[in-house]
């Protein structure tokens, strides 16, 4: 089982979902028993999904839509025939 | 294969659900509304143009975001300075947790927490304010979900390079969003992580 230290550190990979099966293990082990290190952990994964979402909801403007289907319609090949 | 129109036309409507998705990552990568319009455009171009280069059954998502991370270090990298990684200075780990998560703010409360702390702008603006070379692997990453090997193969460099600038990036970024806090009186200049 993982201490404090190595749980920590790991923090932003096992985030990323990126550890290998055993580390993961032995970090949620850690978890399930420490709550300093459940809270950092349960902090930072709420701070993620308060980026991602604030980061991702501008408006797209008025007729872009449109004109990305403009780029579709276009003669690509040049052979006469649409897209 | 050459795609036949039934193919290509199938694809350009898949492809259309990932516009805002596209566009919103064109916004942090360019910060500029005209900017960020042309390179969805651009990207949806080249999309449609390499579409016989598309495999099927393969991410379509990650396939138009790789498109958009090249277009966009190609037509926009050369016009910006490269910024080493020591002038984002040395930010300590877990900058952010040990100055907010123990400080009793006004507007954290236990339903909306860290969502009602920042606003929309600052959260973009601290994004935005990382240098290139550390805002594509945190935006890819943190807001867009991919895999450090997605994202080592959308910007060319290595895993280990990817974990060590999301590391940095991270740091930085968090470091910002404490920087608002403290000049809108959130959270007091010196505090730690006394309660």
């Amino acid at each position: 089982m993982a201490d404090c230290n190595e749980t920590l550190r790991e923090l932003e990979t096992f985030l990323d979902d990126e550890l290998s099966d055993e580390t993961r293990a032995g970090i949620q082990t850690h978890l399930g028993g420490c709550m300093d290190c459940l809270q950092a952990f349960d902090f930072h994964a709420e701070l993620r999904t308060v980026i991602s979402t604030k980061c991702q909801n501008d408006e797209m403007p008025a007729g872009l839509m449109a004109k990305i289907e403009m780029c579709f319609g276009e003669d690509f090949e040049g052979d006469g025939q649409i897209g | 294969m050459v795609p036949g129109m039934a193919d290509r036309s199938e694809f350009a409507q898949e492809a259309m659900q990932y516009a805002p998705q596209l566009y919103s990552a064109a916004m942090r990568m360019t910060r500029s509304k005209t900017d960020a319009e042309d390179l969805v455009q651009e990207t949806y171009l080249r999309a449609y143009r390499g579409y016989g280069n598309f495999t099927e059954g393969t991410n379509l998502r990650a396939w138009l975001f790789r498109i958009l991370t090249n277009t966009f270090i190609n037509t926009y990298r050369s016009k910006q300075r490269r910024v080493q990684e020591s002038e984002l200075g040395d930010i300590e780990d877990l900058y952010l947790y040990k100055r907010i998560s123990g400080v009793d703010v006004a507007s954290r409360s236990a339903e909306d927490t860290l969502f009602e702390l920042f606003t929309d702008d600052e959260v973009k603006n601290a994004l935005e304010a990382l240098p290139e070379s550390f805002r594509l692997p945190v935006l890819l990453a943190d807001v867009e979900g991919f895999a450090y090997k997605e994202i080592a193969e959308m910007l060319d460099i290595p895993i280990g390079t990817v974990m060590s600038r999301l590391h940095r990036g991270r740091k930085a970024m968090h470091k910002a969003l404490v920087d608002f806090a403290t000049n809108r009186g959130l959270i007091a200049k010196t505090s730690t992580t006394t309660n």
